[in-house]
């Protein structure tokens, strides 16, 4: 283990391990009130009527017509109303807030609003949708050839369904009007881009809004692009009042109203002849629900790694995301790749089926090594360990010789293993980082010699807090203790993009390392000093073209495999995982607790949307599984033995050699259970969840046989 | 009006008998340390430990305290076995977002007390009450292994 990677107490264990941190909900101002949000019943509808209750004296109404500024979110592209117009195009949709100053009168207000509606025909099915938002297409080689000089084509469709972050602290923001400004607090993972959307909104100067990031009960994307359309909401709600007001999301309201994973049908066409794969046409489409939040760039990564970890020389992949009239999906860890690495994994473990091989003989055939050529034509310019990995699972797991044992099993209970091969591409998708975000950076030396960490970007778990003070403090040479860093506060903090891509600590850290350098050559002893640092692209890439795309969609990649093995009880069609085991290259760990922890943690998100979190709606368009009763998430019983080691592969170009973390580790579950429970069950499967249910109509089908 | 033990000191509360004991905890009481995850019992966060028992203190109606005990992480904290978890959690870096970890170190607390020896099972099981989506469980699971071992004598 590198010097570095030795484990620090993490800067903010004290106050989160004794209850004293303070989130959002903690807060109370003076004459603060509380907003709750009334969210349309109807999928797709005309509003033609609002019928209000008489309204106590300190209780007030905001909509559309409150909105100073623009009645949009700003996101990427600026469709979503931040209060509904004429018509309402999702069930959940807010229309109105109603604000006062008890809570529980509130509710009852609300309850007493009527909505009349003029209902009409909902787009729910994403097969049926002909509103494309978003539409890419990127081939290389000759893939209509080697489709038609193909011995056989292999061809067959996959599924998988929503996620919902299921963050332990629901969505909450207080927003508070002083001295002209407007100030917005709480949970969210990007403090710019509620700052950009505030002060669209309300249709001021950004100098004019203020945003803090309060202690944050978990994100993983559910509070990159959210956290914008509720705090334009609160920001206008605190505006009219001229007083702050807060909104806590209740758990129910949350799962419901709030963005999730895209839910996905890819289809997959590969060209086989002589035994060899000699092409992949690929189709991909993702449910955008009813506004386009983040959908682009969702697809985008989908597309990117859609023929997997795999050489495929003949490639086409075409992708759309959709309207549908349904709650808008957006960013989750993996952000679009969980999906099409599934679809990639599992088409490979059917199609080595048909060739008489077994999955894992025919992957290794086709894995990427460094200097090959990407999906878009970039290059992987660095080592790619996934042998190591592979040979390293086999050895924590005999995988080779279960994977034979475990074919053609009877009696009641029958085992299964299955593998996964992946990686994350660390960062942003494309030119993003170098073309829009534009990151910045700074540290600041105090006259007593201590040393504060100035960037945008919320620990909301992940340890950043952590890992970005140990960088400053070991390439200053001085101790941890000296190096402190605050929640970020737009007032206080340059803008270095958002938390999100796996890109926080490869290159947010690797501004610090740099700024840290500097200010080590140029330390002055009992002077403050600010040392600041800008993004500058490595120059080994090769400048990715979104029309085309091509070139190099992210400067590095980080590895992993996944192995989970299964055992099914054929009489109640439960399954019992034995053990899930994960070897994850994401560089040289910064801290090895923190990385530890993140990717079990990960891993076990990865095992909930392969086996167990079910979530969909009715035929009205209404989710109903909007409790923790009825979307199961994992609990410390569920996946007891859970293996995750470290391959130490350093990244030359980030800090300390370190590469993106956060998302990877939920990659690679779906498909390596789902090819477990095909080990066990002995038959191709295609979607996931897969959950109990789905298991029994598979052993229920096969006693019919 | 309702009398009951917090944290060591006998409190009144002047709730009604049907408010919840999580509401009351952190709106009279200012217990934020308490935290609110789903109001419906599933996922601990609101832990705290009534009369020696781990409890859902959204499922808790205030006319059922009187006479209680209650023990929050506020009053918790002050001990020599939180200081004993305190530093396990550390040690593994068990603690992430943090929502859930009030609860959790509670929870922690009443399986040592059952058996101050648990096995990796008994740990599982003790915790599976509360849910934490940070982790997947490892660490905390170490943690409390590790306070277990440390803290010989405590529990």
């Amino acid at each position: 283990m590198e010097k570095i990677s030795k484990s620090a107490k993490k800067k903010d264990h004290e106050a989160k391990v004794s209850g004293q941190a303070l989130y959002v909900d903690d807060h109370v101002m003076d004459n603060m009130l509380y907003g709750r949000l009334l969210h349309s019943t109807k999928a797709k509808a005309r509003i033609t009527d609002i019928i209000l209750p008489a309204l106590p004296e300190g209780y007030l109404v905001v909509d559309k017509n409150d909105v100073p500024g623009v009645n949009r979110v700003a996101i990427i592209v600026h469709d979503t109303p931040v209060y509904a117009e004429d018509t309402v195009e999702y069930i959940g949709e807010p229309i109105l807030m109603v604000v006062g100053p008890d809570f529980k009168e509130v509710e009852r207000i609300l309850h007493e609003v009527v909505v009349v509606y003029e209902e009409q025909v909902p787009v729910l099915d994403m097969r049926k949708s002909d509103t494309a938002f978003f539409k890419y297409n990127y081939a290389k080689g000759d893939i209509d050839t080697a489709l038609a000089e193909a011995d056989r084509v292999f061809i067959e469709t996959f599924q998988t369904g929503y996620q919902e972050q299921a963050y332990l602290e629901t969505q909450g923001l207080i927003a508070y009007p002083h001295a002209g400004r407007m100030t917005v607090r709480g949970s969210m993972q990007c403090p710019y881009y509620v700052h950009g959307a505030v002060a669209q909104a309300l249709g001021c100067e950004g100098k004019a809004v203020q945003i803090i990031q309060d202690v944050t009960g978990g994100g993983f994307g559910g509070k990159e692009a959210f956290p914008s359309m509720l705090a334009c909401q609160t920001a206008v709600a605190a505006k009219k009042a001229n007083k702050p007001v807060k909104v806590i999301f209740d758990r129910r309201e949350d799962m419901e109203f709030t963005s999730k994973r895209h839910p996905s049908i890819c289809t997959y066409k590969v060209a086989i002849k002589n035994g060899e794969i000699t092409g992949m046409d690929i189709e991909v489409l993702f449910n955008s629900g009813a506004y386009t939040t983040l959908s682009a760039v969702v697809l985008q990564r989908g597309l990117i790694c859609a023929n997997g970890v795999y050489r495929v020389d003949n490639l086409r992949v075409a992708g759309r995301a959709v309207k549908t009239n349904t709650v808008p999906c957006g960013a989750y860890r993996g952000f679009g790749a969980p999906q099409t690495f599934f679809a990639v994994e599992m088409a490979m473990a059917h199609i080595a089926k048909e060739l008489g091989m077994d999955s894992l003989e025919l992957k290794e055939k086709y894995i990427v090594k460094q200097g090959d050529v990407t999906s878009t034509s970039g290059k992987y310019h660095f080592h790619v360990p996934l042998p190591e990995m592979i040979q390293r699972i086999d050895e924590l797991t005999d995988y080779r010789t279960k994977r034979k044992l475990y074919q053609n099993q009877t009696g009641r209970y029958r085992k299964g293993i299955g593998m996964s091969l992946f990686y994350h591409g660390c960062g942003f998708t494309g030119s993003g980082e170098r073309d829009i975000i534009k990151a910045v950076a700074k540290i600041r030396k105090n006259a007593d010699d201590t040393v504060e960490v100035l960037t945008s970007n919320a620990d909301i778990g992940q340890g950043l807090k952590t890992t970005f003070c140990k960088i400053v403090a070991d390439t200053l040479g001085i101790s941890y203790d000296q190096v402190f860093i605050d929640n970020p506060d737009t007032d206080r903090v340059p803008d270095s993009g958002p938390t999100v891509a796996s890109r926080s600590l490869m290159t947010v850290g690797g501004l610090l390392r740099r700024a840290a350098e500097k200010l080590k050559k140029e330390w002055r002893p009992g002077e403050e000093q600010v040392i600041e640092e800008h993004f500058v692209e490595p120059d080994f890439v090769i400048p990715f073209n979104l029309e085309e795309f091509r070139g190099d969609a992210y400067p590095t990649y980080s590895w992993s495999v996944n192995a989970i093995e299964v055992e099914v009880d054929t009489l109640t069609a439960t399954t019992e995982i034995l053990g899930a085991w994960g070897i994850f290259d994401v560089g040289v760990p910064v801290d090895m607790n923190i990385i530890l922890g993140q990717m079990q943690g990960g891993f076990l998100q990865g095992i909930g949307y392969a086996s167990m979190e079910q979530m969909d709606y009715n035929d009205k368009g209404r989710i109903r599984n909007n409790s923790f009763s009825d979307y199961i998430i994992p609990t410390a019983v569920d996946v007891p033995n859970l293996v995750t080691e470290i391959l130490n592969n350093p990244y030359t170009h980030g800090p300390y050699g370190a590469k993106g973390a956060g998302e990877l580790p939920l990659v690679g579950a779906a498909p390596a259970y789902l090819e477990a429970m095909e080990n066990a069950l002995g038959t191709n499967l295609n979607k996931v969840p897969f959950t109990q249910e789905d298991a029994m109509s598979i052993l229920q089908e096969a006693n019919k046989r | 009006m309702i009398e009951f033990i917090l944290n060591g000191h006998p409190v009144t509360s002047l709730a009604k008998a049907n408010a919840r004991l999580l509401d009351v905890l952190r709106a009279e009481f200012s217990l934020t340390g308490v935290k609110c995850g789903c109001k419906e019992g599933e996922c601990g966060a609101c832990s705290v430990i009534l009369d020696g028992r781990l409890v859902n203190s959204c499922m808790v109606a205030m006319g059922h305290i009187a006479g209680s005990t209650i023990m929050t992480i506020e009053g918790y904290r002050e001990t020599e076995r939180f200081a004993a978890l305190d530093k396990a959690y550390a040690a593994v870096s068990a603690v992430q977002c943090g929502f859930c970890i009030p609860g959790m170190i509670l929870a922690s607390e009443c399986i040592l007390a059952k058996n101050p020896n648990p096995a990796e099972a008994e740990i599982r099981e003790g915790i599976s009450g509360n849910l934490c989506r940070c982790t997947g469980y490892n660490a905390i699971v170490q943690a409390i292994q590790s306070a277990a071992k440390e803290g010989q004598g405590l529990w």
